[in-house]
């Protein structure tokens, strides 16, 4: 079963990347132009290649060249909220901390203006508590995100909540520093 | 199999002896029994071949693990007979012994007749006698056997030591995190992966008869829930839907499997019926309900639900209808599961600001804390219901840990490397 689904994976990692190429050169060509005003950004941009999952930690290697080019230069400006692409939350609450609604409001305001652009919401938690509950803590996190960013216009068909609780943790260690990282929704441009 | 040291540290008794057993697994008593009985079980006789493992070393484990029994070191018997005929009982009384355990082992070739047999120390009488014949690759399942038939005569109670527990190992390599299901025998041994994946796989779920296993994979990077066929390794899809697909408990006819989705919004509890494919769903809130768990008799479940602003356990009819509330103290109850005989629950809660296990009495609602946290979870009993196997922080690495439904004895099973967590006790 892995080798299959693996398999398959990859067959549409490839499709990806090569649809991704062939954006990239018209792309590029156009975002460099506009300077990548999201209000002026051509519709068809869509596509984009690699992950940006746990992007406070850094990257973790070889998102593969001209990926982070076709997030345009504002999601690598950290003035810009866009930068800013994972949400955190207090323990056992799903509610979105005030200092986040601009991050998440720029970041809607960003896919209502390229509705071909798709996202993924993932929520997580910490590792205290049972397993089960903190799967389904992490699905209203990432919800909580989705709720508004549809509240502002975004499309469902952009958006895409899946939530791994505890199983995912960007900290690994067993105290608050820890695990106020954990407890987070990542914002993953696909 | 590489045959490496397992250690068996019994802290309030200070006493240390150590086994040849296999790779990497260390079993240590954190908390012994005040009120364990004691028990000697004297190195049985050889004849003839040896086999690859020495039996009273698993019986010794098994007894001492229980709960139940304080068995005595090997070190400190005055004698070891194996000849009925030549026990004199003043040398067992004299060490504080209630009962002992005798035996010899006759191995021709590969197969070994087993012959021991149980006295109470005090009057001499004899309790039990018994003779068996297992393989060299048998001798373990022999060995809880043996532990098995005197847990059953002392203590009234059928033993668990022949059983299976399933658990998900997750160890770091260079590629990234790999986590595997995997199953062994109830005291650790004989580890052996079902399934594999570079992404989570969560919340095994014994079938009744222990042919099956459910649980939960993310392995297309969303959740999924499989069944898969122990003895054929095959696995089936059951539940795929957008959303949540998890927590999945099977019925007690087996005909059925409650799960978790969030299809329809919030997480909710549903009841798959396994023949039919039919999905009934089960509660309907704006809130979390989750991790259901089935009673013994198949008409109630019991499952968490934040309902009331904080995780609670709640119970609600197995057809649908409406729920009861039934924790009420703290702010955290979790992961609630039946006892085997229906009269108390299982459960994660938070106190003092840790995470701990607890037990409450369905008649009397009392709950009882038997754990000290600060991270333990995923509790669940044993077959005969003496014992809680859950996962706990251990030195910063996730291990799994048993206690004594009465709290009175706790023992860690530490495995070689990786975090061990969602362990459950099989049949």
């Amino acid at each position: 079963m892995n080798f299959r689904k693996n398999l398959f994976a990859l067959v549409v990692a490839a499709l990806l990347v090569s649809g991704c190429s062939s954006d990239d050169e018209k792309d590029n060509l156009t975002d460099t132009a506009q300077g990548a005003d999201a209000s002026t950004m051509p519709l068809n941009d869509g596509s984009m290649s690699g992950s940006q999952f746990g992007s406070e930690t850094g990257a973790g290697g070889g998102y593969g060249s001209g990926s982070a080019a076709n997030l345009g230069p504002e999601f690598s400006d950290p003035n810009n909220p866009l930068s800013k692409q994972v949400i955190y939350f207090d323990l056992d609450s799903a509610q979105v901390k005030q200092e986040y609604v601009p991050v998440v409001a720029a970041h809607a305001n960003y896919l209502v203006g390229h509705p071909a652009q798709h996202v993924i919401l993932a929520g997580n938690t910490d590792e205290r508590g049972s397993s089960e509950y903190n799967i389904s803590l992490g699905e209203l996190r990432a919800k909580s995100v989705e709720r508004m960013m549809r509240a502002q216009g975004v499309s469902a068909s952009q958006l895409e909540v899946v939530s791994y609780g505890e199983e995912k943790p960007v900290a690994t260690g067993h105290t608050e520093a820890a695990w106020r990282l954990n407890r987070r929704v990542e914002i993953g441009y696909q | 199999m590489i045959l490496a040291t397992r250690i068996i540290l019994i802290s309030l008794m200070a006493a240390l002896f150590s086994l040849a057993q296999a790779a990497g697994l260390t079993i240590e008593i954190t908390k012994g029994s005040q009120t364990a009985v004691p028990i000697a079980v004297a190195p049985f006789a050889q004849q003839g071949s040896i086999g690859p493992l020495k039996l009273t070393d698993i019986i010794n484990s098994d007894l001492g693990g229980s709960g139940f029994f304080k068995t005595l070191p090997e070190d400190d018997m005055l004698v070891k007979p194996s000849d009925p005929a030549k026990i004199d009982f003043k040398d067992w009384q004299v060490l504080g012994q209630d009962y002992l355990v005798i035996g010899q082992v006759v191995g021709v070739g590969n197969t070994f007749n087993i012959q021991f047999h149980l006295f109470n120390v005090h009057d001499g009488q004899l309790l039990m006698g018994y003779k068996l014949t297992a393989g060299a690759n048998e001798l373990r399942r022999a060995a809880h056997h043996i532990s098995d038939l005197i847990y059953e005569k002392l203590t009234g109670r059928k033993g668990s030591f022949n059983t299976r527990i399933a658990y998900v190992t997750s160890v770091a390599k260079p590629s990234g995190k790999q986590y595997m299901l995997q199953v062994a025998d109830a005291d650790g041994y004989n580890p052996r992966t079902i399934a594999e994946s570079p992404e989570p796989i969560m919340s095994p779920a014994w079938s009744p008869d222990g042919g099956k296993i459910a649980y939960v994979s993310f392995h297309t990077k969303r959740s999924e829930v499989f069944i898969q066929t122990l003895a054929t390794g095959q696995r089936e899809s059951v539940s795929a839907s957008r959303g949540i697909n998890g927590a999945p408990a099977f019925s007690p006819d087996g005909g059925k499997l409650a799960l978790t989705l969030s299809k329809d919004g919030s997480p909710d509890v549903y009841v798959l019926n396994l023949s039919g494919r039919s999905l009934t769903r089960l509660t309907n809130s704006m809130s979390i309900d989750t991790e259901p768990s089935w009673s013994a008799d198949g008409s109630s479940i019991v499952y968490t639900s934040d309902q009331g602003g904080k995780p609670q356990l709640y119970l609600i009819p197995a057809t649908g209808g409406k729920s009861t509330r039934l924790t009420f103290q703290g702010d955290y109850n979790a992961r609630g599961r039946f006892s085997p005989d229906g009269k108390s629950l299982a459960m994660v809660t938070a106190s003092n600001g840790g995470y701990r296990i607890a037990v409450m009495d369905l008649a009397t609602r009392t709950v009882n804390v038997l754990t000290d946290g600060p991270l333990d979870d995923s509790p669940s009993f044993s077959p005969n219901g003496s014992m809680i196997l859950f996962s706990a922080n251990s030195g910063g690495r996730s291990v799994l840990e048993e206690v004594a439904t009465d709290g009175a004895m706790q023992q860690k099973l530490a495995f070689e490397s990786g975090d061990v967590r969602q362990p459950v006790w099989g049949p």
